[in-house]
């Protein structure tokens, strides 16, 4: 299926997938929230892909757990529930310190419809004071990857009251250096009311109302943007703070809706903008020229080939991704180089054909697929990589360019003289 | 319903996967949603490998599901076919695909295809990773074997006489993600070469289909991991006669009660009795005089059958060890490791909770633990060395170097990665004997880094516990200020000891004095 629309190239692929499902977001969501607990309830899988996703952070006892259905649970669904009331108090008598308990549905609790919204409902009710019990689906046939965060979020929006306060209220989780900076950034454009969504504790959630303006920090957050507007919240249309571009037009677009003079923007960030530039060089040197293919998976992609073109002089071979809100990703796509191929959807098979055909210098792809294509002599970075580590704004610009000039840079080492390769 | 935090084993088609991925010319496809191809970097990642697992997951959708996913998986075999042309196809299902039952395996022999196809029930809800392992090489095997049962007349051991050849093997089990497979297999036909016996087939890892069609060439079968070859090698004695050993040459004695095993089956007599004890410098590093602290060092061990069978004998027998726990999450060698664990006057600790592994450590106050990537996280929040000895692992337990844990070199790499986390026989005594020295702080840990908690805490915290739990004993200053003189690694088990003094004797105040009159008492 091809279309055209503007300047940029969109297709849809469907097929076999190499992707990750929305459970996978636990991993990042717990630690932004020490106070939470992500309970899913599903199956072994569900359990051992997320120890496996989250490689060596095993902590004494971690912030999130499965519930896992067994025969007789699914030969009962009345059952199942009576089950799933029973694993949350011996949980909740275990982890007094809980303060909200997520229950997150899996692929299978999906299919057999267990109803996780009404067993939380009871639950609010018995632990009324104590903990809150909220439901969202993770699983693998309705999200993937980050979408887990859009769901998780989504489900906090109901218990956030009212305000008519003016506010700015960043959406989407950040490293927390990260998050500080960008809050002083907007302090010094004299915005002073600023908010976190998700926050760093559970039950700090922030109040909303027709005069929040809401800025997205992440391109995967469509239903809670949506939620947000339907609270009365503003929502500010901006492309992601991913490179220096990115950031400062999201800057901008904050301070046009708090009527901030462009001027006073360029003021402050000035300085970073040159100091971030100069950073860059380096990186931009390595990877001036060289061919980027980035295969669907944190939904990152659009914004990262826009940064790795326009900032870094990256040419782009073929842009996936999972799936495309357009109307989110309107100021992204505006600001990619005419006839851009975007992909979404995947059919992993024949998008290996397209990789090796293309003969691309570097490949973003997942843990599964890195080391065989480096093993056929394609560069690789891996795309869960840009989720775990701080690569928002300014300041981080030459980091995020560093992650992808790495490998390339390591290539240049190893296949010069000290290592004969095949 | 089981609240699971962490689990030892994934789920059955996991088990699969590591079948597929093991050989060669075979293709997986499993009927599963996207999140499920995270397995895939298990073996990308842990494994390092170069390949892809050759598995094609279906992707099904929600919305496909209201209409016919059924054609979905017949699509996605069709082309898996004609895109890797496999001599053998694998079908199956993940949890979710089990739910709503298309089954898959009845679609594939359904379209027409001339290679062999195995169809894979792996009951999601109630199996686990090995078992899912072992029933799809019994199946796979099964399948490529079935029509020569009856063709063939029962092979006997001693066929090799007869064929005027020298004795054929096939050494069953090693697969991906299991432990140190890749350098067991060379290991141990290394030493079945020595002994005059030849490898028929080594499969699942690195087997192709005509390799399995092959398994019957050999006389027998070497079991080399129960987890996953038992019912194959059941199978293989049934139909066709193949015996199959036992033994599992991890250790000096066992390797050797191994290669004993081997010869009378044959019927092979061994030329080299005097030879095999001096393999290995196992022996001789455990007799030399260095070695003598390691007598009576408190080792707790946890991990899959195979594996912590043979580590406790290893621990009791060849290092002097004491053996002071001992436990499996492999429930199909419960019985096994039970017989193992009486012999040592234990209780077995079956169970797939690490948390109650945990606890079982901190109880038996071990200065070793042998476990899984599991044990080495647990162990190093308690300060106690670790090695590790059995999946699930990490990548750094998947080393660049030759490291088999089998036959001769398998025991000195036994040795080096058992007593390397430990102190040296002198290292011990030159801190025995500084101990009282001013620089001898909590802060100098030696070579084992700084991992033990602070007297105080350490004091204070258990304290609280100890209200509760030891009938209200208390450390008076004097037994504090006598109890920070310990060095730390023992003073956890000089605690204990103690206080368990303490009770024996209604002592209520611990002091200085109480800590050398249990000191006396255990001596």
């Amino acid at each position: 299926m091809k279309f055209l629309m503007s300047k940029v190239e969109f297709n849809k692929e469907t097929g076999p997938r190499e992707v990750f499902c929305g459970l996978t977001s636990i991993v990042w969501l717990h630690r932004r929230m020490p106070d939470a607990f992500f309970l899913v309830v599903g199956s072994r899988t569900c359990a051992h892909l997320i120890q496996s996703a989250a490689g060596v952070m095993i902590f004494a006892e971690p912030r999130f757990g499965t519930a896992i259905l067994e025969e007789k649970d699914l030969a009962g669904l009345a059952d199942a529930h009576e089950e799933l009331d029973r694993v949350v108090n011996d949980l909740i008598v275990r982890r007094p310190e809980i303060k909200t308990l997520f229950l997150v549905g899996s692929c299978p609790s999906e299919v057999i419809k267990l109803d996780l919204a009404t067993v939380a409902e009871k639950l609010n009710k018995r632990f009324s004071g104590q903990v809150r019990f909220l439901n969202y689906s993770g699983s693998g046939i309705e999200t993937t990857f980050t979408q887990g965060e859009d769901g998780a979020l989504k489900a906090l929006i109901p218990l956030m009251e009212s305000s008519d306060e003016e506010k700015l209220l960043l959406v989407g989780t950040l490293a927390n250096n990260v998050e500080d900076r960008f809050k002083k950034i907007f302090r010094n454009l004299g915005i002073s009311n600023i908010e976190s969504f998700p926050p760093r504790q559970s039950t700090e959630l922030p109040k909303i109302g027709k005069n929040t303006k809401v800025l997205l920090t992440q391109p995967y957050l469509s239903d809670t943007a949506r939620d947000l507007k339907h609270r009365g919240c503003e929502i500010i249309s901006a492309p992601f703070p991913l490179g220096i571009e990115g950031s400062t037009e999201w800057f901008l677009a904050a301070a046009k809706a708090f009527k901030i003079s462009e001027f006073k923007v360029h003021e402050i960030i000035s300085p970073l903008i040159n100091r971030a530039k100069l950073a860059l060089e380096s990186h931009k040197e390595i990877l001036k020229g060289k061919r980027l293919f980035l295969l669907p998976e944190s939904q990152l992609e659009i914004s990262l080939a826009r940064f790795l073109h326009n900032e870094c002089e990256m040419d782009l071979i073929e842009v996936g991704t999972p799936y495309l809100n357009k109307d989110l990703m309107k100021e992204e796509i505006n600001l990619l180089p005419d006839n851009t191929k975007i992909v979404e959807g995947q059919h992993v098979e024949k998008q290996l054909d397209r990789v090796r055909e293309s003969n691309p210098d570097l490949v973003v792809c997942g843990m599964g697929l890195a080391n065989p294509l480096e093993a056929e002599g394609i560069s690789t970075k891996w795309s869960i990589e840009m989720v775990f580590s701080p690569i928002h704004g300014i300041d981080q610009a030459a980091d995020l360019a560093g992650l992808f000039s790495k490998p390339l840079r390591r290539n240049q080492i190893l296949t010069s003289k000290t290592l004969v390769t095949h | 319903m089981e609240l699971t935090l962490w689990t030892y084993e994934g789920p059955p088609h996991v088990g699969a996967m590591r079948i597929a991925s093991s050989m060669k010319d075979i293709h997986y496809v499993l009927h599963a949603p996207q999140g499920d191809t995270y397995a895939d970097l298990l073996f990308t990642m842990i494994e390092r490998r170069g390949q892809r697992p050759p598995v094609t997951y279906t992707t099904f959708q929600a919305r496909d599901l209201g209409g016919d996913t059924a054609e979905l998986v017949k699509k996605n075999i069709k082309e898996a076919v004609e895109r890797f042309k496999p001599k053998t196809l694998l079908v199956g299902e993940s949890c979710t695909a089990e739910l709503i039952q298309d089954q898959p395996g009845a679609l594939a022999k359904g379209m027409g295809f001339d290679m062999p196809i195995v169809n894979l029930e792996l009951p999601a809800y109630s199996k686990k990773e090995n078992w899912g392992a072992s029933e799809t090489f019994y199946q796979l095997t099964r399948t490529l074997l079935k029509e020569k049962v009856s063709s063939i007349e029962k092979i006997s051991p001693l066929r090799w006489k007869e064929l005027g050849r020298r004795p054929k093997v096939n050494i069953l089990g090693p697969s991906l993600l299991g432990f140190r497979c890749r350098d067991d297999v060379i290991e141990i036909q290394r030493i079945l070469s020595e002994q005059g016996i030849d490898t028929n087939v080594v499969a699942p890892l690195g087997a192709s289909p005509d390799d399995i069609e092959r398994l019957i060439d050999a006389e027998i079968n070497i079991c080399l991991y129960q987890e996953i070859a038992e019912s194959s090698c059941e199978w293989l004695r049934r139909n066709f006669g193949m015996e199959f050993t036992n033994t599992i040459p991890i250790g000096i004695k066992n390797t050797i009660a191994f290669i004993n095993e081997v010869h009378n089956k044959l019927d092979l007599p061994i030329t080299n009795k005097q030879e095999l004890e001096h393999k290995s410098k196992l022996p001789w590093y455990s007799k030399s005089v260095d070695s003598n602290y390691l007598t009576g060092k408190r080792v707790f061990i946890f991990g899959d059958g195979t594996h912590a069978i043979a580590a406790a004998k290893i621990a009791k027998e060849e290092l002097g060890f004491e053996v002071v726990g001992l436990g499996t999450y492999s429930r199909e060698m419960a019985r096994q490791l039970r017989s193992t664990a009486k012999e040592l006057n234990l209780e077995a600790l079956i169970t797939n909770n690490y948390l109650e592994v945990e606890d079982a450590m901190k109880k038996a106050a071990p200065e070793l633990v042998l476990g899984t990537q599991m044990e080495r996280h647990s162990a190093k929040r308690l300060g106690i060395p670790c090695s590790v000895i059995s999946t699930p692992m990490h990548v750094q337990d998947v080393p660049a170097r030759y490291s088999p844990q089998m036959g001769w070199e398998g025991a000195n790499v036994i040795f080096d990665d058992w007593v390397h986390p430990l102190m040296m026989g002198l290292e011990e005594h030159l801190i025995d004997m500084f101990k009282h020295d001013f620089e001898f702080v909590d802060g100098h840990q030696s070579h084992l880094g700084h991992t033990a908690t602070k007297t105080e805490d350490f004091v204070n915290s258990e304290d609280k516990e100890d209200k509760n739990s030891n009938e209200g004993i208390i450390w008076t200053e004097s037994g504090r200020a006598e109890l920070t003189k310990v060095p730390f690694f023992v003073r956890g088990k000089v605690k204990t000891n103690t206080e368990k003094y303490a009770i024996l004797r209604g002592i209520p105040e611990i002091s200085d004095e109480t800590l050398y009159d249990a000191k006396a008492y255990f001596s």
